[in-house]
């Protein structure tokens, strides 16, 4: 089925994430980053952060549940055994350290169906719990076929 | 393990467009995706169950993308330091399909500046090869200089 189009511009109710130090040396470990900054505090102090740093990719995790969200929407009505990522943008306007109390609001920008393919611009929102800009996620989504089996149900095929 | 805390990269002075950061290579095997997918909640089953990779079409268990994407981040923080990165974005076009072994599959990372901004920032593109084939497209990060 191809995606229902009115979901452009959906902004999804805030979701709150704690940054947590293991959490940060667990990933920084899984992808074999051994700088200190991201597993010592007394590291990340002495470069004049309040506590371990996360590399650049962390804040996929904070935007998980936010993206689940949206993927899992019945309404939407994508079908996620046929997701594929197509790209991934971070924009981070401070990086995120441990103890960092996060609000992420995920927006839908854009959908579209090119070449039988259903595309599904996603934007996540990542902000302290005051307001304060910590990072920008884009990301598309492309299901596969998708639209090309909903083109052909209308054909009657 | 690096006893370094500092980034590679001394001054904004010594940077130039052209520059080549310190290239990366890692061997990805069954293990780190499944270190990966705990580390970073992603459970799809094509990252560690081959017999659901195959029936998706694939032709075996494939790494995380963002696991690759990670490694270039790396790349990227270990020559300018960690925090470093303002943006970075990539598309993912090529899976890295890691076989049920121990050497599993190898990833070659390699970042040239393309670009170095008055305002101390430069602009780092970055190649990810695996099997002779670049597994990331357009894949550049904005890092202010130290």
């Amino acid at each position: 089925m191809a995606l229902d189009q009115s979901f452009i511009g959906r902004e999804y109710p805030p979701l709150t994430y704690t940054v947590g130090r293991e959490k940060i040396r667990e990933f920084a470990e899984a992808i074999g980053d051994t700088n200190p900054v991201h597993h010592d505090p007394a590291a990340a102090r002495a470069a004049g952060y309040h506590d371990v740093v996360a590399p650049p990719t962390f804040a996929a995790i904070v935007n998980l549940r936010a993206m689940n969200v949206i993927t899992g929407d019945p309404e939407l009505g994508l079908d996620f055994s046929r997701v594929v990522h197509g790209d991934q943008t971070f924009v981070h306007h401070r990086p995120i350290q441990a103890g960092d109390e996060l609000v992420t609001v995920a927006h839908v920008d854009n959908i579209m169906a090119r070449a039988g393919n259903d595309f599904l611009s996603v934007r996540a929102e990542i902000t302290t719990a005051d307001g304060e800009p910590v990072s920008t996620l884009r990301a598309t989504l492309v299901a596969r076929g998708t639209a090309a089996a909903a083109a052909e149900q209308e054909a009657g095929a | 393990m690096s006893e370094l805390t500092g980034p590679s990269v001394d001054t904004a002075q010594r940077v130039n467009v052209g520059d080549e950061l310190p290239p990366l290579r890692v061997q990805l095997t069954r293990a780190d995706l499944v270190r990966y997918a705990g580390a970073s909640l992603d459970f799809n089953p094509i990252h560690w169950n081959e017999r659901f990779a195959r029936e998706v079409g694939l032709p075996n268990v494939i790494a995380h993308g963002m696991l690759t994407m990670a490694l270039g981040g790396r790349l990227v923080t270990d020559w300018a330091g960690p925090g470093s990165v303002l943006e970075y974005g990539v598309r993912f076009t090529r899976p890295v399909v890691v076989p049920d072994d121990e050497q599993g599959a190898l990833v070659e990372l390699t970042g040239k500046v393309t670009a170095v901004g008055e305002d101390g920032t430069a602009r780092v593109t970055i190649t990810a090869r695996f099997d002779g084939q670049t597994v990331l497209g357009k894949a550049v990060a904005t890092v202010r200089l130290p």
